[in-house]
């Protein structure tokens, strides 16, 4: 029901912030220029959908207030196409940078947000994934405090690039290091695998098929959040598993840990259309993208107890503890399949090719 | 998920491998002939779970392993020249060419699409009139009518701007060429599914007759594949030699006439390089004269010179399983799939490829290189 709600929600957004009237249809270079152009592409809403008190000054920085430790992070965001089902370049930009935060125990606070757009990009759809940008930041409670805007010929692009740097003030109790990782701490996986990645190739040309599936992207903050005031110190390290997948992280996981992983497939969430679409692909879904879940580590004495806290939370109902941490075979993750045989899961070579047959 | 799960029950799963442990008394070297095969043995960690005196060695059924780096090499060049599309299956792209591989073509702005449908190739040719349409059409029989489809449509719609650039190759004669090696130490083979799907059975009668090998056609879950193993066991325990089918629920005896229609509505049967091989007589397929507007060999007349192989890569020895991959000395060490010197380091079915990612080989190296 929470699903639907969030969907509801956003609906509720676009219906209510309708594109302003203007002069043209179409972005041009000219709106990129500095001048006269700029200023009406940004007067046509952009601050007043992105409204607030540091960034109405339009100076050329933010000035902020920030006490203690700090985390800060950028992200830049390339995706095609650019919309998708499930979403947009927009949330995609806000959810991204906001979790980089979150998995460092921190509270997102402030984002910066630049736009290199592609000459061509219509009016609509540049309004379209503000209005998502505004619905992401919205959900995930941080301001968008400063930015920039750049439009490039025509080829030189992709119809738009975001790049989103966020601020955040570290959560009191959090302690994420993997220093803190060690062996007998479980491995929890905050919700089904490979859905956003397989929602993009669902639309990709020459690769589409038809499916309901919609990518997961979604800002985790408030999750890890209630999970660092209950478990604090317990939770020793948080990752988002984005490009390269579950396998890649882990992978990254065991070498910097120096630790061994073992994980068990039948633990492994992934929901039933993306793991046949995987299979029809030919892709392993422990390497597919994810943009709405996360890994934590946690200790091994709070670990039930912590899976039947996340379970609870919306969106993580298919929260699992899919592995441990061992001393066994350091900097090596090895899975047990499905049937009960043993392999070596290795970092992720370049991009997931479709097989031929 | 129906039709999947049921091929991966861990208890049934078991009780083969108790069968197989119970039948088997002697060594026995088996091949799995196709790629996929090789891929389901490692992903599933089924090599590990089979009893020592059962060794499987990995056939030569990875098209994209066995496609000769003179034909790579042609679709480089028609990559890079201007006004045109080409199409690939995706597992294509890394494969090192002489000088480049495709994705390094695309790189450098080749226009370069990774398609699962040679029809979506037919679609972006109707789109794009003005340029020419090259379908880099690779597989064994399994591809095959799929490919041939792709012309007979373009052929109907009247496109001017299609053509493929086949690669086809055909298992049974790879099977011959791995028993004349006399190096060859094979004594039964998993067949390719797939294939068989498509060719049915009957090619291999011929072979169990001449070499006095069991074959076993087999599908590509990990029970399909314990089932398969099983039955190739008991049949070399019984000193018998016959065609078995495993994969009853997609094979005929006679295959997919309609398939097999469409292949030759297109292609003929020729003799082929294998890459890492040699020539195989009547091991291939080639567009037939008919269809000469649509063979992009012929459209493009590409000549370009045969290069030498890289000398390091023993991909032949490996395809005909007379080695394992990690007795290749460069396996894990100068190659890998991030920087491949041969084709089966390449596709996620080459054998080189599927060794490295699945199984424990790679910590094996790294303790020797720690020597």
């Amino acid at each position: 029901m929470e699903v639907k709600s969030h969907k509801e929600k956003k609906i509720k957004m676009q219906l209510q912030c309708p594109m302003p009237k203007l002069d043209f249809e179409v972005i041009t270079l000219g709106h990129g220029s500095g001048g006269l152009l700029t200023n009406r592409l940004l007067d046509s809403g952009v601050f007043d959908l992105l409204k607030n008190e540091v960034l109405d000054k339009r100076h050329d920085g933010a000035t902020l207030n920030l006490n203690g430790k700090t985390a800060f992070t950028t992200d830049s965001f390339v995706i095609s196409p650019i919309f998708f089902p499930g979403g947009n370049i927009g949330e995609l930009a806000v959810n991204g940078t906001v979790n980089d935060l979150a998995m460092c125990g921190a509270i997102p606070q402030y984002l910066s947000l630049g736009f290199i757009i592609e000459e061509g990009l219509t009016m609509k759809e540049f309004w379209d994934i503000l209005v998502a940008i505004k619905f992401a930041c919205d959900q995930a409670g941080v301001q968008v405090v400063t930015g920039d805007t750049k439009v490039v010929e025509r080829g030189k692009g992709d119809k738009i690039f975001i790049n989103t740097t966020g601020l955040g003030a570290l959560h009191p109790k959090a302690a994420i290091d993997i220093a803190h990782v060690k062996a007998g701490d479980k491995i929890i996986v905050s919700d089904n695998l490979a859905t956003h990645g397989i929602a993009i190739m669902s639309v990709r040309e020459g690769l589409e098929f038809e499916t309901t599936i919609e990518s997961d992207s979604r800002n985790l903050n408030h999750i890890v959040k209630t999970l660092l005031d209950d478990f604090g110190h317990d939770i020793h390290l948080l990752r988002d598993p984005t490009r390269g997948g579950v396998g890649t992280v882990l992978t990254e996981i065991a070498r910097d840990s120096r630790l061994g992983i073992d994980i068990n497939q039948k633990h492994i969430p992934v929901d039933e259309q993306v793991y046949g679409a995987c299979e029809i692909l030919g892709l392993d879904p422990l390497y597919v993208a994810n943009e709405g879940i996360f890994l934590a580590i946690v200790d091994g004495d709070v670990a039930d107890e912590f899976l039947k806290k996340i379970k609870s939370l919306t969106h993580c109902q298919n929260a699992s503890i899919i592995g441990e941490m061992v001393e066994t075979h350091p900097r090596q993750v090895i899975l047990t399949s499905g049937i009960g045989g043993k392999r070596v899961v290795n970092m992720l070579v370049g991009e997931q090719l479709p097989r031929i047959c | 998920m129906k039709f999947l799960t049921e091929y991966r029950d861990p208890e049934v799963a078991q009780r083969y491998l108790e069968e197989i442990k119970k039948t088997v008394t002697q060594p026995w070297t088996i091949m799995e002939v196709c790629g996929g095969q090789t891929h389901s043995l490692v992903k599933n960690g089924i090599l590990n779970m089979l009893p020592k005196e059962i060794n499987m060695v990995h056939g030569p059924g990875c098209p994209v392993c066995v496609t000769p780096l003179n034909l790579i090499d042609k679709a480089v060049y028609l990559a890079e020249e201007k006004g045109v599309i080409l199409c690939s299956f995706g597992d294509m792209l890394r494969v090192p060419g002489s000088e480049k591989s495709l994705l390094e073509a695309k790189a450098n702005g080749a226009d370069m699409r990774i398609l699962y449908s040679p029809l979506e190739a037919v679609k972006i040719a109707q789109q794009n009139p003005d340029k020419q349409v090259v379908f880099f059409a690779v597989g064994f029989e399994t591809t095959a009518p799929a490919n041939a489809l792709s012309v007979v449509h373009a052929h109907r719609l009247g496109l001017k701007n299609y053509s493929i650039l086949a690669s086809h190759v055909l298992v049974p004669p790879a099977i011959e060429a791995v028993m004349e090696d006399d190096e060859s130490h094979i004594q039964a083979f998993l067949a390719a599914g797939h294939v068989c799907t498509i060719m049915g059975t009957l090619e291999y009668y011929p072979l169990v007759e001449r070499f006095k090998v069991p074959v076993v056609v087999t599908g590509f879950e990990p029970i399909d594949l314990l089932q398969g193993i099983l039955m190739t066991v008991r049949q070399l325990e019984n000193g018998e030699a016959k065609v078995e089918n495993q994969y009853s629920r997609m094979v005929k005896e006679e295959g997919n006439p309609m398939a097999q229609d469409t292949i030759y509505e297109v292609f003929e049967v020729t003799d082929r390089l294998w890459r890492g091989m040699e020539v195989i007589p009547m091991s291939g397929y080639e567009v037939k004269e008919k269809y000469a507007e649509f063979d992009a060999k012929r459209k493009f007349n590409v000549n370009i010179p045969e290069a030498p192989e890289n000398q390091e890569c023993i991909a032949g020895e490996i395809m005909k399983g007379i080695k394992k991959p990690f007795e290749c000395q460069h396996f894990g060490k100068k190659c890998k799939p991030e920087s491949p010197i041969g084709a089966p380091m390449v596709s996620s079915e080459g054998a080189c490829a599927a060794y490295y990612h699945f199984s424990g080989m790679l910590e094996k190296i790294e303790e020797e290189q720690a020597l």
